[in-house]
């Protein structure tokens, strides 16, 4: 031993530290990849190494490896090593590496759950805190329910560095525990007043982190966060209150009016800069929260906008960069405010700083007027010239679209200036945007009627010089735009003034190198303004022009029916044929103009985007059903499933002729080839222009040389200024006339309205150019006014919406000490398992037992102190299985051995001492309580203790009866299945109204439980709890003596077995008695819950002795204690008046439950409710009754039951709706049985 | 919460990262990648907050950055951070790093990585501010480094004469901590 440890040290002469590996790879510059893959080798030796020492070493320089990219997860079971060690040193190296490469997908974290709670509860500060830190980075589901109790328990440590810690990582706990948040709210909520300034921010940490995605939980801790600001002078508390305060308002606007006065007094008072802009934020966020209703409220935004208006002129460019980020929110409620200040935000679109530029722009968005929009926007387009070649640019395009379209392009006074605008921006080089542009471009014309003939005629300029667009097709830009322009020039065609000439630039064969679904619309809008030029020239006998056209398109369109684009080709194919039909109609002089243009008759709507969605679905349609009977599985295999429109599909077929005889092509090909000399498009061979041209009489089609000498018309440029121009002048004029007018009217008034002639016209006085008739979108009818955009359901934030004011459930508990979910086995399973493999697992365990106390007489001796650390790895290694059957470390640590004869004396007077201590702490009791709870009873508790025995006593003897009664019918019910509430039990079919239900069985005894109905209520004990009393009888099913049992259950917090004094809270209770074979006895165990509205299940665990002639052997048996919500109501009679006010008094609420197919008469229905779950009828008529119970908080449950025809219908009416529906639930879960 | 923390140099090397969100390694180095190509090309005069790549985060994410001689400090934080207090936090940090580093420059973050962590740990918990009292933050980082000493150390002292032997055989060693050995000047800002 002595050796391998000296022999251990001398290898570590020759590792390398983390030192000596960085400097490697300094040294290595140029095999630097070679050079580590070398030491991750080494690495892997050092960690197949035993001393601890060496792993640590190699799992820190992991660390950094992790830090360059290189996935170090395969050592994952080296670092729980490490994180194992016992020595600090190397316990901190092993959680860093943790909390730098583990995540939730980490295998071997599920290894860590008890090392870490062995660290957490060291008696060490840094161990516990080293832990803590590592937790908190890579806590999951599963560590975070097993440690919650743990580290709840640490938020009380006496330390505050421990604390503040705890405090910390409750957050992430109930990130992945939400559960875990009701229970441990109340303890996070003291610590926003712990003395450690530390621990307090923590914990105002940890609730602004909740409350900022659900603050509405968080308004009744108002109060305490007000007296936290107007107390606290840690600027990092008050920044973070602040910000809470923030999210608080917008849900209680009397929040705010009590928060302005100290936020004003703080802006005035502080000097740290960071504090007086979270004060401003908060200022406007309640002035927001309060649209009216504040008398002084001007002066506060004045004093925000002066505020923000110093940030934004100081030279730090951080301050000004919060200042504009801080005025677009004044911005959005009070636009007016900030207007003022518009040269200053012009200037900072100057600023050399991109994000000040950026946020500039946003602010600009919403400081635009119809009178100044213009100039704005001239502005920026200043800045677009300037901004060439970078992303801003694309941001600037994007802005100036956002400023001008925004609200229904409200500000827009002249829409010839807006399209021109979009036109210049069509100009720019290699932009992202053109999908936006067009959009714009179709939105505009479409909407805007007035302004359709002036869009034609610029989309038919952009149309005529496309190749100036068409330069950068692959850059994804800006032919996008020849998508609007050839729609628009087509649907409004009638507008155009030579439609010739566009058709003419639509069919040129440079615009086969489009994308295809831009050379769709040019196809189909060529066949309307074919109608178009049809319809002009009809009447014309022997029309030139319309027949000229139509060859025109005869010549041009076998282009497109090449197309290798499956929508070009069809729409081609179809148009050509169309044409050629017509063009045989024209030499006969037949009319056809009418006909063609009623191809294309009809007005197109514009459609509001969730149009689709809010279609309402007409009642009785269901349409998820089938409409005919679903195919059979065979015939679904056979037929794939079939696309319908492919839209990009690749092409194979081939052209439609190819019946052409060999000679004919290669003729055809000379003359391709001498066409394509002659070609200059083909020279550019674009890969849709070699196409094989097949067609007949593709060799006819003249070739138009497109003269490109000729001086571009570029229309957009001087034209968007020559608006402003013109605006200027027009509302000038319009402003004296107005003048002229009102003069007129003053003279005629005389003075009795003395308006003053404001310089700034008002908003309303600007009216637009033109008679603007913005067509709003088509919605359809009956459309659900509902706006569901909802939340990403994915957040996971989402979870911690709870309701953090209602008392505690039952159901909410901190697990303490769980077993893995594979221990959750239903009693059946148990059965089946316990019989041979769980003994020898038994043994395994007390083997372990005894390898545990080795370990401990080891651990005094360091000099053993390598195998302890193989031990311990053998222990990471065997706890899942080993947590599988029982966690005997845990037990261990938590229970002392209670296996003494002594202590089986005092049991059971001390399990009675605790029924007593609870109901002797209530005084008084309500009338209506069981009666075995005798609450009144003041005597000596002594006295009492007979009582209760007695009283035990003659209970189990009725329970005996009841016991056998049950089994009895054990026979006749065979087939029927049992009634139970709740548990859940397969094996034993129960009889009807049974009042038992099986809680686990296996070989030796059974457990049955009774339902709580013997539940009391203590009030005026001061924790608000009630107590429940669980009677559960065990049945010796063996032919050994049972003896030793102990009771015990996994507490929650919010219900916990009711223990001796001086127990802890994990110890269990010993039962009673002992067993004889095949002999039944019953215990009652007192539970104390704290909240009722939902059921819950606890864990449990029976242990005991089974002692035959020869051996003695130790079994266990796991059960599951199931409290309903039903097992909370008691019987209690009320009288129908009491009932009706009780009805009236409209604090309850509804809810109500349909049973189906319920075939037994209405008496028995109603005497299954009224003994299952502890109703009483009211009132009963006919084939109808009003029941009613009470919980033993003093809930009132109504239920109204009607049948007709094997239907119920209950409704149900509770002043508290989550226990109704838990108790509706259980009603149907008890019929759905029968 | 902050999302992630990313030192790295002037030409984009990693010096520590401390991802508070899971993330693959190859994606941990894209974002570092991407973080450096936005923080690199501005300027020291222009403002310290930028909206967040697009790798990481979204739009409720900034990043908060600071440059300190040859180092960027960068932390990438929700809108629950007040912008100004991280700024103060980043120089809490570093002033943090220079008392315990006496005079810290970039070599003591390039071979003390482990330790830089440590005094990180003490600062920012699982993404929440843990302590910003630098002087509290000094003394939980001495305690613990006492506490290793007592226990012997990860380096004790045959390792250390065998690594000092090591230096002496590379003769080039100096010249390399010539470079970068710049002294990170925490300048005196005013309490935010």
């Amino acid at each position: 031993m002595a050796l391998k440890i000296v022999k251990g040290s001398i290898d570590r002469m020759f590792d390398k530290n983390l030192q000596d590996l960085v400097r490697g790879i300094r040294n290595h510059k140029d095999d630097e990849a070679k050079y580590i893959s070398t030491c991750i080798d080494e690495i892997k030796q050092e960690l197949k190494q035993d001393n601890i020492a060496v792993k640590a070493n190699a799992v820190c320089k992991l660390t950094y490896l992790q830090m360059l990219g290189y996935d170090v997860s395969w050592a994952a079971f080296n670092i729980v090593e490490v994180m194992s060690s016992s020595k600090f040193t190397y316990k901190r190296i092993g959680y860093l590496a943790a909390s730098q490469c583990f995540h939730e997908g980490t295998d071997v974290i599920m290894l860590t759950t008890n090392q870490i709670r062995k660290d957490l509860s060291s008696p060490n500060q840094y161990d516990t805190g080293v832990a803590l830190t590592g937790l908190s980075c890579f806590v999951t589901p599963d560590l975070a329910r097993d440690l919650a109790n743990d580290i709840m328990t640490l938020m009380s440590h006496t330390k505050p560095y421990i604390r503040k810690k705890a405090v910390l990582i409750m957050y992430k706990v109930f990130l992945k525990y939400p559960e875990s948040l009701r229970p441990a709210f109340p303890r996070l909520k003291e610590k926003l007043e712990d003395p450690d300034p530390g621990v307090q921010s923590a914990a105002v940490n940890v609730i602004c982190e909740l409350a900022r995605r659900n603050p509405k939980n968080y308004l009744s801790l108002a109060p305490l966060f007000f007296k936290l600001m107007t107390s606290s002078t840690n600027n990092w508390v008050l920044i973070k209150i602040i910000k809470l305060f923030g999210a608080l308002t917008p849900l209680e606007p009397r929040l705010g009016k009590k928060l302005i006065e100290p936020l004003t007094n703080l802006i005035h008072s502080t000097s740290a800069m960071s504090l007086l802009y979270e004060c401003v934020n908060t200022v406007i966020a309640v002035l927001i929260s309060l649209s009216s209703g504040m008398p002084n409220h001007s002066a506060s935004i004045q004093l925000c906008v002066q505020k923000l208006r110093i940030l934004i002129e100081d030279s730090d460019q951080n301050l000004k960069y919060l200042g504009l980020l801080a005025m677009s929110k004044i911005l959005k409620t009070h636009p007016k405010s900030v207007q003022s200040h518009k040269d200053l935000i012009l200037q900072c679109l100057d600023d050399k700083d991109e994000s000040i530029r950026l946020r500039a722009l946003d602010l600009l968005y919403g400081m635009v007027s119809k009178k100044n929009l213009m100039e704005i926007v001239k502005k920026l387009m200043l800045h677009v010239d300037k901004a060439e070649g970078t992303t801003y640019r694309d941001e600037l395009l994007t802005k100036i679209i956002d400023i001008c379209s925004q609200s229904n392009f409200q500000y827009i006074t002249n829409f010839e200036w807006y399209i021109s605008i979009l036109v210049e921006l069509t100009r720019l080089e290699g932009t992202r945007h053109g999908h936006l542009i067009a959009s714009q471009m179709l939105d505009v014309a479409i909407r805007v009627k007035a302004i359709r003939g002036f869009a034609v005629a610029q989309m038919a300029t952009l149309l005529d010089n496309a190749h100036l667009l068409t330069g950068n097709t692959q850059r994804n830009g800006i032919c996008e735009v020849l998508y609007a322009a050839a729609w628009i020039c087509g649907e409004f065609s009638e507008h155009l003034e030579d439609p010739m000439q566009t058709l003419e630039a639509m069919l040129r064969p440079k615009v086969a190198t489009l994308p295809g679904h831009i050379q769709a619309v040019y196809v189909q809008n060529a066949a309307k303004l074919f109608a178009t030029v049809l319809r002009k020239h009809d009447g014309e006998t022997e029309s030139q022009a319309a027949q000229e056209t139509s060859q025109l398109l005869i010549d041009r369109l076998p282009l497109f029916v090449q197309s290798a684009n499956l929508e070009v080709q069809e729409r081609a194919s179809c148009i050509l044929q169309l044409v050629k039909y017509i063009q045989k109609l024209q030499q006969k002089n037949v009319e056809v103009a009418e006909e063609v243009t009623a191809l294309f008759a009809g007005e197109l709507n514009p459609v509001a985007p969730k149009a689709q969605k809010k279609v309402p679905i007409p009642e009785g349609l269901d349409l998820d059903a089938w409409i005919n009977e679903p195919p059979s599985e065979s015939e679904s295999e056979d037929e794939k499933p079939k696309a319908v429109f492919a839209k990009e599909e690749p092409k194979h077929s081939r052209s439609r002729h190819t019946e052409v005889d060999e000679k004919e092509l290669a003729r055809r090909r000379e003359v391709r080839k001498q066409e394509q000399a002659n070609n200059p498009f083909y020279i550019k061979a674009s890969p849709s222009s070699q196409k094989v041209y097949d067609a007949p009489g593709v060799e006819h089609i003249p070739v138009v040389q497109i003269d490109l000498s000729v001086p571009l018309k570029v229309p957009g440029m001087p034209m968007s200024d020559q608006y402003l121009k013109l605006e200027v002048e027009r509302r000038q004029k319009e402003k004296a006339e107005r003048k002229k007018k009102e003069k007129k009217k003053k003279r005629e008034k005389r003075g009795k309205e003395r308006k003053a002639d404001s310089g700034p016209e008002s908003e309303e006085d600007i009216t637009p150019a033109h008679q603007v008739d913005i067509v709003t979108e088509e919605m359809p009818e009956n459309a659900l006014p509902s706006d569901d955009d909802d939340k990403d359901p994915n957040d996971p934030h989402k979870a911690l919406d709870i309701d953090l004011d209602k008392p505690l459930a039952d159901s909410e508990k901190l697990p303490v000490r769980t077993h893995r979910p594979e221990a959750l086995k239903s009693p059946a399973e148990d059965r089946d398992s316990e019989s041979v493999p769980q003994e020898t697992k038994k043994k395994s365990g007390k083997e372990k037992k005894k390898d545990k106390e080795k370990d401990r007489k080891r651990s005094k001796e360091e000099k053993k102190k390598k195998k302890k650390h193989k031990e311990v790895e053998e222990e990471l290694l065997e706890s899942q299985p080993e947590e599988a059957v029982q966690s005997e470390e845990t037990k261990e640590a938590a229970a002392p051995p209670t296996s003494t004869s002594a202590e089986e004396v005092t049991a059971p007077s001390s399990a009675a001492a605790a029924v007593d201590t609870s109901s002797a702490a209530a005084p008084e009791s309500e009338p209506d309580e069981p009666k075995d709870t005798e609450p009144e009873d003041t005597k000596s508790s002594k006295h009492k203790k007979k009582k209760q025995k007695k009283e035990k006593e003659e209970k189990e003897k009725k329970k005996k009866k009841r016991h056998h009664h049950h089994h009895q019918h054990h026979s006749d019910a065979g087939g029927e299945d049992s009634v139970q509430n709740g548990t859940v039990e397969e094996e034993e079919p129960l009889p009807p109204m049974s009042n038992y239900s099986l809680l686990a069985e296996n070989s030796y005894i059974k457990m049955m439980k009774e339902d709580a109905d013997q539940v009391y209520d203590i009030q005026g004990n001061h924790q608000d709890e009630s107590k429940v009393v669980v009677s559960v009888i065990f049945e010796n099913k063996s032919d050994s003596f049972l003896k030793s049992m102990e009771f015990n259950v996994l507490d929650s917090l919010n219900s916990k077995l009711q223990r001796p004094e001086g127990a802890g809270a994990h110890d269990s209770l010993t039962v009673p008695f002992q067993l004889p074979p095949g002999v039944s006895n019953e215990a009652r165990f007192v539970f104390s819950v704290q909240s009722i509205i939902m059921p819950q299940k606890l864990k449990g665990t029976l242990t005991f002795i089974v002692k035959s002639d020869e051996s003695s052997t130790h079994e266990k048996l796991d059960f599951k204690l199931h409290f309903t919500c039903t097992s909370y109501l008691i019987t209690t009679p009320c009288y129908s008046d009491a009932y009706a006010k009780l009805l009236e008094s409209g604090d309850l609420k509804g809810s109500s439950l349909r049973l189906e197919g319920i075939n037994m008469p209405f008496h028995h229905l109603l005497a299954r409710i009224c003994f299952h779950h502890h109703f009483s009828v009211v009132e009963r008529i006919d084939s109808c009754a009003s029941m009613y119970s009470r919980s033993i908080q003093g809930h009132h449950v109504c239920l109204l039951v009607k049948t007709s025809d094997q239907t119920v219908s209950i409704d149900a009416k509770c002043d508290e709706p989550s226990l109704l529906g838990n108790v509706l639930d259980e009603i149907k879960q008890t019929f759905s049985k029968c | 919460m902050i999302k992630a923390i990313l030192i790295f140099n002037n030409h984009g090397k990693p010096r520590l990262i401390r991802f508070y969100q899971y993330f693959a390694e190859d994606m941990q180095q894209q974002i570092i990648r991407e973080t450096f190509h936005l923080v690199s090309k501005r300027d020291d005069n222009v403002c310290n907050f930028l909206e967040g790549g697009s790798l990481i985060g979204g739009s409720d994410y900034k990043l908060i950055y600071r440059h300190y001689a040859t180092l960027y400090f960068v932390f990438c934080v929700d809108s629950s951070e007040s912008e100004l207090g991280i700024l103060d936090l980043i120089q809490v940090f570093v002033e943090t790093l220079d008392k315990c580093f006496e005079n810290v420059c970039e070599l003591d973050l390039i071979f003390h990585m482990d330790k830089v962590h440590y005094i990180l740990q003490e600062v920012v918990m699982g993404g929440m501010v843990l302590e910003t009292n630098m002087n509290e933050i000094v003394a939980q980082v001495e305690l613990q480094n006492r506490m290793e000493k007592s226990e012997g150390g990860l380096s004790t002292a045959p390792a250390r004469a065998v690594s000092a032997v090591k230096n002496m055989n590379l003769p080039e060693i100096p010249r390399n901590i010539n470079i970068g050995d710049i002294n990170i000047k925490v300048p005196s800002l005013s309490p935010f």
